[in-house]
């Protein structure tokens, strides 16, 4: 059969060509920064906060050596200098549909001075975390999901300079508490959520990107203060503001 | 190697190892407290008889290995034979064994038989997997209870006390090290957050096991001041390598500002 090019032919032949392939092209999952809108905040304690308690590292004389000028102290409550709630992670609890793949970078937590930096650590669901120890003592981490919640429970040694340790979690929980069995003082929390999400500095300040348009339920965890949330709606390609204040008891 | 070499090598060690010993070539460290002069006389009396005996076998051993090692006659006989030999050893080993123990047991009741004295500063004692936290009963005198469920090291509660329904427990200082002063009686009572440990601490000559479950008590004066090392030595898990504190013996002055300097991290 002898095919024939008339000008309507290729014209409509180009017109469907250039619809398959608005139909075959890979969906674009990041939303574009012009669509995705952000939400910003500061988070800040109602009072002074109490005196930290210093940590006593005298068992462990390496790390006790780093701390000689100025203690460690418990990190269950960081307020900064005006006032901001430091180590307080923000997510979207409700209203969140997206499926974004999550982050090929991974995060990270590193064991230095017998701490754990940072004290809050957030990962996307599937997200790689990596496990670092940078001391001179060995560290046995040990995170303490929720049972049934989808995380293992499991505690892993990891001798000075060894390889880094990398965890997979795929249970969303706000937040997975971390101690080293070796060392009774550490801790340190992974929050694992879908979605956009931010930890404060101790100016208390926070900003969640790429926030897909739309009606959520904005929630922020304290480890000592517990939750509390706000509604906030994004429009495409704005900030909205939320500021929280936790009230110490 | 032929018997005669064999046995000049086994009179070479065993009087090498006498020498160190009796030389005091590796020996314990200083003895800082009121009962260990007992408990180090003990062992130098254990180790002279034991020693003794341990020479003179190993020399007779290697005089008949030198006289008798490469001799193809037929063995020689003790006179009498085997078995009057066996029972005078045993008879000689047996005694020596027991005449210790005797004179032995004086140290050890100096140590476990006798109470503590009445004025003896109290310390609460906590092991757990690998640290020691250790209490003093703050002005009231009082230590507060212990309530294992409510243990939370993320807000530093190592023992569990309930400050908030228990006022007994209000004053109660904890720390991560023992300081203590000199020249008093101290009175330990040691109890563990889970397995076995022990608490031992080189120059007191003090060494008393965490048993679960058990409220151990151990006393003591110490009578250098001095930073001690206190480890464990029941092995009780990954850690037990690294499972230690320190013991300060500090003056009166000192140690009252150090309990008061504790008293207001808490």
């Amino acid at each position: 059969m002898k095919v024939r090019f008339t000008p309507v032919g290729l014209l409509t032949g180009s017109i469907v060509l250039l619809c398959f392939s608005f139909v075959l092209a890979k969906p674009n999952h990041k939303v574009a920064a012009s669509v995705g809108g952000q939400i910003t905040g500061t988070v800040k304690l109602d009072r002074i906060a109490p005196k930290a308690k210093p940590i006593d590292m005298s068992k462990e004389p390496s790390c006790a050596q780093i701390h000689a000028s100025k203690p460690a102290t418990m990190e269950s409550v960081v307020v900064g200098t005006r006032g901001g709630l430091a180590n307080v992670f923000l997510y979207l609890s409700e209203g969140y549909t997206g499926n974004d793949a999550a982050p090929s970078q991974p995060a990270t937590i590193e064991q230095r001075g017998c701490v754990y930096l940072p004290h809050v650590v957030a990962v996307n669901v599937g997200q790689k975390l990596v496990i670092t120890n940078n001391d001179q003592t060995s560290h046995n981490i040990h995170p303490m999901p929720k049972p049934g919640g989808g995380n293992p429970e499991w505690n892993k040694s990891q001798l000075s300079g060894a390889a880094p340790i990398e965890v997979n979690y795929t249970g969303e929980e706000v937040a997975v508490p971390v101690k080293c069995n070796v060392h009774p003082w550490m801790r340190a929390f992974i929050a694992v959520v879908k979605g956009p999400h931010a930890v404060t500095d101790d100016t208390g300040a926070f900003k969640l990107d790429n926030v897909p348009p739309g009606t959520y339920t904005l929630t922020a965890w304290q480890e000592t203060y517990g939750v509390q949330t706000s509604k906030v709606i994004v429009a495409p390609g704005k900030s909205a503001n939320v500021d929280f204040t936790f009230k110490a008891k | 190697m032929s018997g005669k070499a064999f046995a000049v090598l086994v009179a070479l060690i065993t009087l090498v190892t006498a020498y160190c010993v009796i030389a005091h070539v590796w020996w314990m460290p200083v003895d800082i407290s009121v009962h260990g002069p007992k408990i180090d006389s003990q062992l130098e009396e254990t180790v002279f008889v034991a020693g003794t005996l341990f020479v003179a076998g190993q020399l007779v051993l290697a005089a008949f290995v030198f006289l008798y090692g490469s001799s193809r006659d037929k063995p020689k006989q003790i006179p009498g034979g085997a078995k009057p030999l066996v029972l005078f050893a045993f008879l000689l080993v047996g005694a020596e064994v027991l005449a210790l123990s005797f004179i032995g047991s004086k140290a050890w009741g100096a140590v476990y038989f006798t109470a503590p004295d009445p004025g003896a500063l109290p310390i609460d004692v906590q092991a757990g997997q690998f640290a020691y936290y250790f209490r003093y009963a703050g002005p009231d005198g009082k230590f507060g209870a212990l309530h294992p469920a409510l243990i939370n090291e993320g807000s530093q509660n190592y023992f569990g006390l309930d400050p908030e329904h228990d006022p007994d427990s209000r004053d109660d200082i904890v720390t991560a090290e023992l300081a203590i002063p000199v020249n008093k009686p101290i009175l330990l009572t040691l109890h563990s957050k889970d397995v076995g440990h022990s608490f031992y601490v080189r120059e007191l000559r003090v060494q008393q096991d965490f048993v679960p479950g058990l409220n151990l008590p151990i006393h003591f004066t110490a009578t250098q001041t001095g930073r001690f090392e206190i480890v464990c030595t029941q092995l009780c898990g990954l850690g037990h390598y690294n499972m230690k504190a320190y013991l300060s013996v500090l003056s009166q002055a000192d140690f009252d500002e150090w309990l008061k300097k504790q008293a207001a991290m808490q």
